[in-house]
């Protein structure tokens, strides 16, 4: 976008990066607020139905569209209350470090085909890495309320989160593993195709893996049976029972955002990310199969695809929250140490032999790319009799020149 | 369209301030000061979160310069291992200081005297490195490639594509698989330790049957069972 604004409008550089920079921002940011909105409303009217009553009927029409919007109203014209002994700089930030932690992974998270804030070469880490970082408002919410409550809930959430990215990171290598390449953008590619190019069906093991990896999500997002941070029935709030008006919005905000951007990354490395389950853009002939060349309106459908994926992957969540009850703190351990990390670690070596062994599938020809993707591997082999210089140089794309240059 | 350009445009003489600034420089210096500031009121701080919390800054800080050097894997890997790693000892600092209430954490001057001298030596070495080198050269926009982290994943499972053909083909072929297996076992030890250490010590009353059976001769031991068995009355002893 900024080379177009440069190329065809004719911007100055500086302004055509900043433009760039903010509508993307903008759009991020609206993702979450506008998405915390919607969700918490279908929240509202799943939990209801779930529970076998009506939900919100009266804000906004016959089924209460309005009111996220009339609670956000009230959230704003809320009293910020701080609490006496509270830690006033810390109680402060704390929502703020949480809600960035959010917002900043979607910069990475891919919508459709190279519609993403910066795709990053590694982006699957960077989402995983800064996710990480939004326990740490927790913890400072909780320590910075001096409440028993907050601290209580603070400490569970520090346990469960660490514990959780364990068995939550060997679930993320496994599509890695498969697509070559840690660039979400990349592994979403590699699904394009039919259904059955999705990682999810690629065998029985990254079957399995796809659950355990939601079950992880769930937990690392904090959600029941999981929401051992908040439990309410034993921790009054949990971490944000000192929190008020719209420093509990944040923690709000925050929460759905990072459960739709779980989802969304499920989708990208599971569930085909932008590619659909029939490849309608290819068999209309509207694009010739390369997401490269396709035009805007191939990229918009791929962009409504992820959409409705990730939102299916929040809506299940609730289903879940609705549905299970709350596990204990010594229950959420077992769940992750001795269930979904070996589960885990069993999968992973189960894919690898079978990508070992079946590279190409049950049917052979029917898997698109499978062995192309490995591309360093693949060179590697290819230059097996000591290749004349030029064509190693070649070889040695351009990362190995960049590290050097940063270990300089 | 015109119309815009022409207003958004400076003027060519009295050129607009935002144009003028080289962004990388402003923001390299930005992400600088901030780590700078962060480290210092780390050390200026009483308190132990406060602590942790200028210290995931400072840090925050380091990352967002290797991200600005175009080095997102390094990037990353400072937030995922440096900065989630001071949360886990902030949570563990909680635990292990609670009874204190956390509030002052106070260094001897004898501590402060050493850990001046150590530092002071250390920020020589580093000036000292930092200076000696030559001038960095800024590739042009063309020269730069997307960056990928998949020399040095290959690298790891012991196939290097990354070094030039001229060196010799065992050079070529040897990664860092022997390395990174070697930390991880070293890794594992830890985790191990850590668990051993961390587990739930009972006070064991010992129960009469229990006397009457260790007064028996014991019956003759597998091989480290004493070891263990002493290790656990030591902790025992040392618990409560």
């Amino acid at each position: 976008m900024a080379d177009f604004l440069i190329n065809t409008v004719g911007l100055p550089a500086w302004l055509a990066w900043s433009v760039t920079a903010g509508v993307a921002a903008f759009l991020i940011l609206n993702v979450i607020a506008g998405g915390a909105l919607v969700f918490i409303w279908a929240e509202r009217k799943i939990a209801a139905r779930i529970q076998d009553r009506l939900g919100p009927t009266r804000t906004g029409g016959r089924f209460g569209w309005l009111q996220s919007l009339a609670d956000g109203i009230k959230l704003l014209a809320k009293e910020d209350l701080m609490p006496e002994g509270a830690d006033t700089l810390l109680f402060r930030l704390a929502p703020y470090v949480s809600f960035c932690a959010s917002f900043a992974a979607f910069i990475a998270m891919p919508f459709a085909f190279d519609v993403v804030g910066q795709r990053l070469n590694v982006g699957v880490f960077f989402v995983i890495a800064v996710l990480g970082l939004e326990v740490f408002g927790v913890i400072l919410a909780g320590y910075a309320s001096a409440s028993k409550w907050s601290l209580f809930g603070a400490m569970r959430e520090a346990a469960q989160v660490v514990s959780y990215e364990v068995p939550l990171g060997m679930c993320v290598v496994v599509p890695v593993m498969l697509a070559g390449s840690m660039d979400l953008v990349t592994i979403g590619e590699k699904q394009a195709g039919w259904i059955s190019n999705w990682y999810v069906f690629h065998d029985p093991f990254t079957f399995v893996i796809f659950w355990v990896y939601f079950t992880c999500a769930v937990a690392s997002v904090n959600r029941a049976p999981f929401d051992l941070a908040e439990a309410e029935s034993e921790l009054v709030a949990g971490f944000h029972t000192e929190y008020s008006g719209l420093r509990w919005s944040f923690f709000f905000m925050a929460e759905y955002g990072s459960m739709f951007l779980v989802s969304g990354l499920a989708a990208v490395l599971f569930l085909g990310g932008w590619n659909g389950p029939i490849p309608i853009a290819e068999l209309a002939g509207w694009s010739d199969g390369s997401a490269a060349t396709a035009p805007y309106a191939v990229r918009l459908l791929g962009c409504a695809n992820l959409l409705l994926k990730a939102t299916a992957g929040v809506l299940l969540m609730m289903w879940i929250r609705w549905t299970l009850p709350r596990l204990r703190i010594d229950q959420v351990m077992t769940t992750c140490l001795k269930y979904c990390t070996p589960i885990a670690a069993v999968m992973f070596a189960g894919v690898m032999l079978w990508q070992l062994f079946l590279p190409g599938g049950l049917v052979p020809g029917t898997r698109r790319g499978a062995i192309s993707v490995r591309e360093g591997w693949l060179e590697n082999q290819a230059v097996e009799p000591l290749p004349p210089p030029a064509e190693e140089v070649s070889v040695s794309n351009s990362s190995g020149r960049q590290l050097a240059g940063v270990a300089d | 369209m015109n119309l815009v350009t022409d207003c958004l445009l400076p003027p060519p003489q009295g050129a607009l301030l935002l144009a003028v600034i080289d962004w990388h420089a402003a923001l390299f210096l930005l992400f600088a000061l901030v780590a700078c500031g962060a480290a210092v009121m780390v050390v200026l701080t009483d308190n132990v979160v406060r602590m942790a919390l200028h210290l995931v800054l400072s840090l925050g800080a380091t990352a967002g310069l290797f991200f600005l050097a175009g080095a997102e894997f390094v990037g990353s890997m400072q937030l995922m291992i440096y900065v989630g790693g001071t949360l886990v000892l902030l949570v563990f600092g909680v635990m292990l200081t609670a009874q204190t209430k956390l509030v002052a954490l106070q260094t001897p001057p004898g501590d402060r005297v050493i850990a001046g001298i150590l530092a002071a030596a250390l920020l020589a070495v580093l000036v000292q490195s930092a200076v000696s080198i030559e001038p960095w050269r800024r590739p042009g926009r063309a020269e730069v490639q997307p960056p990928s982290a998949t020399p040095l994943g290959m690298a790891l499972v012991g196939v290097r594509v990354d070094s030039p053909a001229a060196e010799s083909e065992s050079r070529r072929r040897s990664g860092y698989l022997l390395p990174f297996e070697i930390v991880s076992v070293h890794l594992l030890v830890v985790l191990v330790g850590a668990a051993y250490l961390a587990r739930a010590k009972r006070r064991r009353t010992p129960r009469p049957i229990d006397v009457v059976a260790s007064a028996d001769p014991p019956p003759p031991p597998q091989p480290g069972e004493p070891e263990r068995r002493e290790a656990t009355s030591v902790l025992v002893g040392s618990g409560r």
